[in-house]
């Protein structure tokens, strides 16, 4: 049989940069197969993609040299429009991507490209509406929709087209873990049902390992670091090296001290085979240290029995209340759509509850206005392009301060204080254009902390980050937590997040608050992980199926010796 | 705010309608009434248009803000007639029969009241064609109808596109104005006018920033899925044109001809009662 996509010594330069993003690249995909491409971000992973779905040369172009079949055919003689008929591309932003109207015309746009008669398009679409499980929803606009619904349109939308590859571009970046699992469910089921191959690019390794792939490969500086099964992969250290993340339960059979067997097929929890890793898990779990309780401080943003609703008679909010305390780092978690971002609109004043008390130190914050709140509580939101409205740095930073009449000179002390503790100092008279996205994610963040607020609420601070960037974003938040004793209150659906670095989750199902616990407690109960669109932690199953009688309290520990194992391995790196 | 004007799923059978039918309709329709002066035509035309709005349903507070808005320029192009040209209508019927002096050049004369009474009714001829055809026509088929009239493929998915996105960038918008908000810049009635106009500016940079992005990746996804390959595309949307819209595009043609032809009858596009 003859590879249906075959990289020969490949490499890729875009015409704006110095050096290739893509170095001999020797890769084959059979008819059929199912591949996972991971790697870092600028790791050249999404190059790779567009050099298979056409963007590349046709949009993005660039010097080639090497060969590249797609189909048996070269790219370049194809056209984009070509290559449209053999790679269909599943993209990241579900929103951009949904072109249409409705659902129904979204899926037949690519068949009203192809000047395909009506009759024949009530047809496919029907056909293929069902196959995704959309049919009830073909007359729905996308506002009506959910992000899971979404990604099945767009889904729809490339198979009508009888495509032989579809290329999936990071399908878990913007759904709830819930959502994801069902996604990755449903590729699986096309691939079965249509044999059709299938490409997913994706970072979050362990939610897309939740369904079987062939292959892993695994993509470094341009060059193809691995390609391997699964199972090779996982037990061996490439992950670490390239800074992707392994499945938490890889990392904790590691930790135990166990090299892992590929023989042991540690590709998925459930049917791996644990008998050699038992009795190391269970001694580490008896010495690991537990959580140390933290020291009890005073209350910072206390909510009294609040409701909210837009219309009378369907409340958005219904009787909620928790306590945060000063210095902590709270996670509220949630699906999407559950309420989680009206309580910040509410917390900062945009709306008005329709009922109870938000209290800032003990005193209800009725009275003050978004403006004054916004001294106190500070909203940084989910992309830094929607807050920076000034070209340089220090403008954007001094903004806050500015307007609200602060004397220039205190002006000038205040934004490079904060611009020290952001990193961002030796970067103070450049314009913001010249900024990395997580450079620019930091002057977002350092515009809201010069005004010295006393809580920090982030909507999504890690969306759509790998591995690395996410790691830096979210040590830079825990930085200015204990250095400065900054409340951090954080707005997300990643459980990695909750789980590592937050103490406790506020958890938000349909309106009501089901649960505030800690994060290993919430992950590795069923009910309330179902009712939230969470997910279980893999910890909870490996610790079941290795008969430890305490499944949270070892994912507890687990946290516990993931956070110091971390410091050591950051004082290693500096010292 | 976001349902003023928009496309209303009604089961009339103008609602039945092919968007091309519509379209046709409206602009021969305001072509019609752009070219008669002729007050008994008009006359004619505000009561039918009258009766087609009712037909089509539409409820007052789809339409009550933007009438409203209407109202208020027709006021402003009134006066503005009279302030600039108080003798328009002398110059049009011929005679001057005063009815009573302002001051200056200003008289008011039944002439000029009868002139304007024409530039009024023709609003009323329009207004509930526009209407009907904004709340009645299914915005998806609206692209497909255009196209149909000849007009470029790309030009209806413009709209169409707009359409997509403009709720999303709604919410995008909100969610900005309110993060600035919070940064202390202030949007509300408090501020004075000059300094709202400024921190507009807070808004709009990021709003536009944000946009790029999703243009980028709209743009990618348009292609992606083959969209300008050709010359022609088909539309999933497109309504085929029935009895209904035959006769109505034939009733429109004749009541155009039949209009003109009464309206042109005296050689004038005016229909002259004072002589």
């Amino acid at each position: 049989m003859e590879p249906i996509i075959e990289f020969k010594d490949f490499s890729f330069k875009y015409r704006a940069q110095a050096e290739p993003t893509l170095r001999d690249i020797n890769l084959s995909v059979m008819p059929g197969e199912k591949v996972l491409i991971v790697g870092p971000s600028g790791s050249g992973k999404s190059t790779l993609a567009h050099c298979i779905n056409g963007l590349v040369p046709f949009s993005y172009t660039g010097d080639i040299t090497g060969s590249l079949k797609i189909g048996g055919k070269n790219p370049a003689d194809l056209g984009l429009f070509g290559m449209s008929k053999i790679v269909g591309t599943v993209l990241q932003d579900t929103d951009g991507q949904f072109i249409g109207l409705t659902v129904a015309e979204d899926i037949a746009f690519a068949l009203e490209n192809d000047m395909v008669p009506q009759e024949e398009m009530f047809k496919k679409v029907d056909e293929v509406a069902e196959m995704v499980d959309v049919k009830q929803l073909l007359g729905h606009a996308p506002g009506e929709m959910s992000g899971g619904q979404k990604q099945r349109v767009s889904m729809a939308g490339v198979m009508v087209d009888d495509v032989d590859i579809l290329l999936f571009d990071e399908p878990l970046a913007n759904l709830d873990p819930a959502t994801g699992k069902r996604a990755i469910a449903m590729i699986d089921q096309i691939q079965k049902n249509k044999k059709t191959t299938i490409l997913i690019i994706e970072h979050r390794l362990e939610d897309a390992l939740y369904r079987d792939v062939d292959r892993i490969v695994v993509v470094g500086e341009g060059r193809i670091v691995s390609d391997t099964t699964p199972d090779e992969l996982l037990a061996g250290d490439i992950l670490e090296k390239q800074g992707i993340r392994e499945p938490l339960y890889i990392t904790a059979i590691k930790h135990a001290g166990c090299v892992i067997s590929p023989s042991d097929h540690p590709q998925h929890i459930e049917t791996m085979n644990l008998e050699s890793y038992k009795q190391p898990l269970k001694d580490w779990f008896a010495s690991a240290e537990g959580k140390k309780p933290g020291k009890e401080t005073a209350s910072v943003l206390k909510v009294e029995d609040l409701y909210f609703s837009y219309v009378e008679g369907s409340p958005i909010l219904q009787h909620i209340h928790f306590d945060i305390k000063k210095g902590e780092m709270v996670s509220i978690v949630g699906k999407n759509g559950a309420g989680k971002s009206t309580l910040s609109n509410l917390i900062c004043g945009f709306y008005k509850p329709t009922k109870g008390k938000i209290l800032l130190n003990g005193e209800d914050i009725a009275p003050l206005s978004i403006k004054e709140r916004g001294e106190k509580i500070g909203l940084v939101m989910q992309s830094p392009n929607q807050m920076i409205s000034k070209p340089m740095i220090f403008d954007e930073v001094a903004l806050g301060l500015a307007v609200r009449g602060v004397p220039e000179e205190e002006i000038k002390e205040r934004v490079y204080r904060t611009l020290k503790i952001c990193g961002l100092y030796p970067f103070r008279n450049w314009p913001v254009s010249a900024l990395s996205f997580g450079q620019k994610k930091r002057v977002s963040i350092a515009s809201i902390l010069v005004m010295n607020p006393e809580v920090l609420i982030l909507d999504e601070p890690t969306a759509g980050q790998d591995y690395r960037h996410y790691t830096e974003i979210m040590e830079f938040l825990k930085e200015i937590n204990e250095t400065y004793g900054i409340t951090i209150i954080m707005i997300t659906h990643d459980m990695h997040l909750m789980l590592e670095y937050t103490d406790r989750a506020i958890v938000i199902a349909d309106g009501h608050l089901i649960a505030d616990d800690t994060p290993a407690k919430v992950l590795t109960n069923e009910v309330i992980a179902d009712k939230a669109y969470l997910k279980k932690t893999s910890l909870y199953d490996l610790a079941v199926n290795c008969q430890i009688d305490n499944p949270s309290e070892f994912a507890e520990r687990f946290i516990t010796y993931e956070r110091e194992h971390r410091i050591l391995k950051e004082n290693r790196a500096d010292g | 705010m976001a349902k003023i004007l928009s496309y209303e799923e009604k089961d009339t059978w103008i609602h039945r309608l092919s968007g091309v039918t519509k379209l046709v309709f409206f602009l021969l329709w305001c072509l019609t009434s752009m070219l008669t002066y002729d007050t008994r035509v008009l006359a004619v035309m505000v009561a039918f248009s009258l009766v087609i709005f009712k037909i089509s349903k539409t409820r007052w507070k789809q339409v009550g803000a933007v009438f409203k808005m209407i109202m208020l320029f027709l006021v402003l192009n009134v006066t503005a007639i009279f302030l600039f040209s108080p003798d328009q209508g002398t110059h049009i019927y011929g005679t001057r029969t005063v009815l009573f002096h302002i001051a200056g050049p200003y008289d008011v004369t039944k002439e000029q009241l009868f002139y304007e009474l024409n530039v009024i009714i023709k609003y009323f001829t329009v207004i509930p064609a526009v209407f009907m055809f904004l709340v009645t026509t299914n915005p998806s088929e609206f692209a497909a109808s255009m196209n149909k009239v000849g007009i470029s493929y790309n030009v209806g998915y413009a709209f169409s596109i707009a359409l997509r996105y403009i709720p999303d960038v709604q919410g995008e918008f909100t969610k900005i104005k309110h993060a600035q908000e919070a940064r202390g810049i202030e949007m509300s009635g408090k501020a004075s006018f000059i300094s709202r106009i400024k921190n507009t500016s807070s808004i709009i940079f990021p709003l536009i920033f944000s946009s790029m992005d999703r243009i980028d990746t709209v743009s990618n996804a348009m292609e992606l899925r083959g969209y300008g390959k050709h010359k022609k595309r088909t539309w999933y949307m497109e309504r085929k044109l029935q009895r209904n819209d035959y006769l109505v595009i034939a009733f429109t043609v004749v009541f155009m001809v039949i209009a003109l032809a009464v309206t042109y009858s005296n050689g004038s596009r005016f229909y002259n009662p004072f002589v």
